[in-house]
């Protein structure tokens, strides 16, 4: 009997029981469904996460000052600045896997155009910060290393505070903001960058050159710098070695002894970002977990309605034996039964994952990622598992005594 | 005709039979007892013979129609069918037998439900790797040859028991078999339709078809021109007489060519 053949006869035979066949392929509907769903979600989340990181800086390192311990109680990284800025200097000339490093100064403030008022974060910075952010201008021009030799009344504005204050779409270079009574002229706009991995949003700040920070908005101790620098590395491949190299030369510099802790901490994006994708990956895999019981036990069900159907079926197999049926013919007819099953609800399910994960991707407005091969994979698993489960049902039949079977009642 | 029990040897005649069965025994094991079904049977049938085979239950006809049928293999002697040693064949080759030499015709028709006339009848054809044409072609002219031409598309839960016999028999016809088994084909009928199925077996006989008829019914074997009847495993006497011409039809075979597509 030929294969088209074989296969009309299979789905006839499934469609005298359409809704046991149905009930049959749920199993796999689901499994397959679970697994599309799964890997188009997890390769959303994973996206937006590197997408998000990505925003934060390139190949970035976090640099903050030492804690204080009064009476035994730890301040947390930053309440004791530790950080000089020939420290800066130093890691920025001495430190080979380190491109760039910046002062990060922050404080919150009020902020006033001529007729709107916004509280934001100012920033005290240099030309640098910006190159470690990877972030645009948009409009006007930036910082320059006169202002911060200067301390000239400078700001950058990030798009968030334009809005505020100029309302959208308006061009505010050339006019002129007062933060704490202080009249600066804003020279530039900052392309919009969205929002942290946290949620925090980056284009609602201001940046003014760090010499005027420390001048007008928050004094403090001359040599040192009241907050975290960031630094970005040559490459992604080289975070791990210049956290390594500030680490020793910071450490050289303050003269730390052996065994003593540091007075510093270097936080590295990198191992940020990797932690997240992590726990997108161990999400991944119990959603795998999930999905692969649920096909096993799809893949149970189909041998179990094989199972029955043979036994349903006895007399037909021996009338098919009686006339010629070969026990490669019964065992090939049921075997793509099964394999009919699988694949169907394989297809169902492929369907309707995508559905779901459009759905559940346009609600959390991630990007949706189709991945061929993934589908390619869950038919072929539905396949594999079809055969897998059919073929002791279809041996079964196909072992039957056509005497015996022709006489089964 | 003479009657010779067991000693009946065409061979000596000079030709070949087309059902020859040398001593053949079958023994099955149930737990730890030997059932001897059959104990030495020696046949011959030839050619477009018309043979009911008789005989008490437990007697060992049904086994001996499993063998004739290759549906199953002699624990001891030969069969040979059309001159080749069956008995020494492979499963599968005896599938090969069955489908292209042997029809079967059962008691409970063995027709599948929810499927077709026509359908039924092509099964055979199907593992013969007929192709699809020609399958239709032929199962349709099965059909007309047991009046059944107009009925191709019926389903058998919505035909008698003589027309589900009748499609049986058209299905053992399909593939131009040389014997026909016929396990107790009238025990589902009444006599006016079992009248009507032996008047079919007597036209296939006619045309040269062999039909080996198991029946307990003694009415029914009066139609059969040579009477076998077991007891215990073997062969208790075998003979031939005129047979009683069994009663016209009242249907009429209806030629190909008249048959609506």
């Amino acid at each position: 009997m030929s294969w088209l053949q074989t296969l009309r006869v299979a789905l006839r035979a499934l469609a005298r029981n359409k809704m046991r066949s149905f009930l049959t392929t749920l199993g796999m509907v689901i499994g397959v469904c679970a697994v599309i769903a799964m890997v188009a979600i997890g390769d959303g989340a994973k996206a937006r996460v590197e997408q998000a990181f990505a925003s934060m800086g390139s190949n970035m390192l976090i640099v903050l000052p030492g804690t204080t311990t009064a009476g035994g109680a730890m301040g947390g990284f930053g309440s004791q600045p530790t950080l000089t800025w020939d420290d800066l200097k130093a890691i920025q000339t001495e430190v080979p896997a380190v491109r760039w490093a910046a002062p990060a100064l922050r404080a919150n403030a009020q902020v006033l155009s001529e007729d709107q008022n916004w509280t934001t974060s100012v920033s005290g910075t240099t030309p640098d910060y910006f190159r470690i952010r990877s972030w645009a201008l948009g409009q006007g021009s930036s910082i320059g290393e006169s202002d911060v030799d200067g301390g000239t009344k400078v700001a950058v504005l990030g798009q968030t505070v334009v809005d505020k204050l100029f309302g959208p779409g308006a061009n505010p270079v050339g006019q002129v903001i007062r933060v704490k009574n202080v009249p600066f002229n804003v020279v530039g706009v900052l392309t919009k960058k969205g929002q942290s991995p946290m949620g925090q949003d980056y284009d609602d700040g201001i940046f003014i050159p760090v010499s005027t920070f420390q001048q007008k908005i928050q004094g403090g101790l001359k040599n040192y710098l009241a907050g975290p620098m960031i630094v970005s590395a040559t490459s992604a491949g080289t975070t791990d070695r210049a956290q390594r190299q500030i680490e020793a030369l910071l450490r050289d510099r303050h003269r730390l002894q052996p065994g003593s802790d540091d007075d510093f901490s270097i936080r590295n994006l990198s191992e940020l970002a990797a932690a997240q994708q992590e726990g997108t990956r161990t999400l991944t895999t119990l959603l795998a977990a999930i999905a692969a019981v649920s096909l096993l036990v799809g893949g149970i069900g189909i041998m179990n309605i094989m199972l029955v159907s043979v036994t349903e079926r006895t007399r037909e197999i021996g009338v098919r034996m009686a006339v010629g049926a070969k026990a490669g013919d019964i065992r090939l007819q049921f075997l793509v039964e099964a394999l009919s099953l699988a694949v169907a609800g394989g297809f169902i399910g492929i369907a309707l994952g995508m559905g779901l994960a459009w759905r559940l991707a346009a609600s959390f407005g991630w990007p949706v990622l189709f991945r061929p091969d993934v589908i390619v994979v869950a038919v072929a698993f539905s396949g594999v598992i079809g055969v897998g489960f059919g073929l002791y049902p279809a041996h079964k039949a196909s072992q039957l005594d056509p005497i015996q079977a022709l006489r089964f009642e | 005709m003479e009657h010779h029990p067991m000693e009946h040897d065409p061979e000596e005649r000079g030709s070949t039979p087309l059902i020859r069965l040398e001593d053949v025994a079958k023994t099955y094991r149930m737990g730890d007892v030997e059932v001897h079904a059959l104990r030495g049977v020696t046949l011959s049938i030839e050619r477009g013979e018309f043979t009911a085979v008789m005989g008490a239950s437990g007697s060992g006809k049904s086994t001996l129609m499993n063998i004739l049928g290759c549906l199953d293999r002699p624990t001891r002697g030969r069969y040979l069918l059309e001159g080749k040693e069956v008995s020494r064949f492979s499963a599968d080759r005896l599938a090969e037998v069955r489908n292209r030499t042997v029809g079967f015709v059962f008691q409970n028709f063995n027709l599948l439900s929810r499927t077709s006339a026509l359908e039924n009848v092509e099964l055979p054809l199907l593992y013969a790797g007929v192709p699809t044409a020609e399958r239709h072609r032929r199962a349709i002219e099965a059909l007309a040859r047991v009046g059944l031409g107009d009925r191709a598309d019926h389903h058998p839960n919505q035909m008698s028991g003589g027309q589900q016999q009748r499609v049986a028999i058209a299905r053992a016809l399909v593939n131009q078999p040389q014997v026909i088994l016929a396990d107790e084909p009238t025990g589902n009928l009444d006599s006016r339709t079992s009248t009507e199925v032996m008047a079919l077996f007597q036209e296939l006989g006619r045309a040269g078809i062999t039909v080996v008829l198991v029946t307990h019914e003694p009415d029914i074997s009066e139609y059969a021109a040579r009477i076998v009847v077991t007891r215990d495993g073997r062969i208790l006497s075998d003979q031939r007489r005129t047979p009683k011409r069994a009663e016209r039809s009242p249907w009429e075979p209806v030629a190909v060519g008249e048959v609506a597509p």
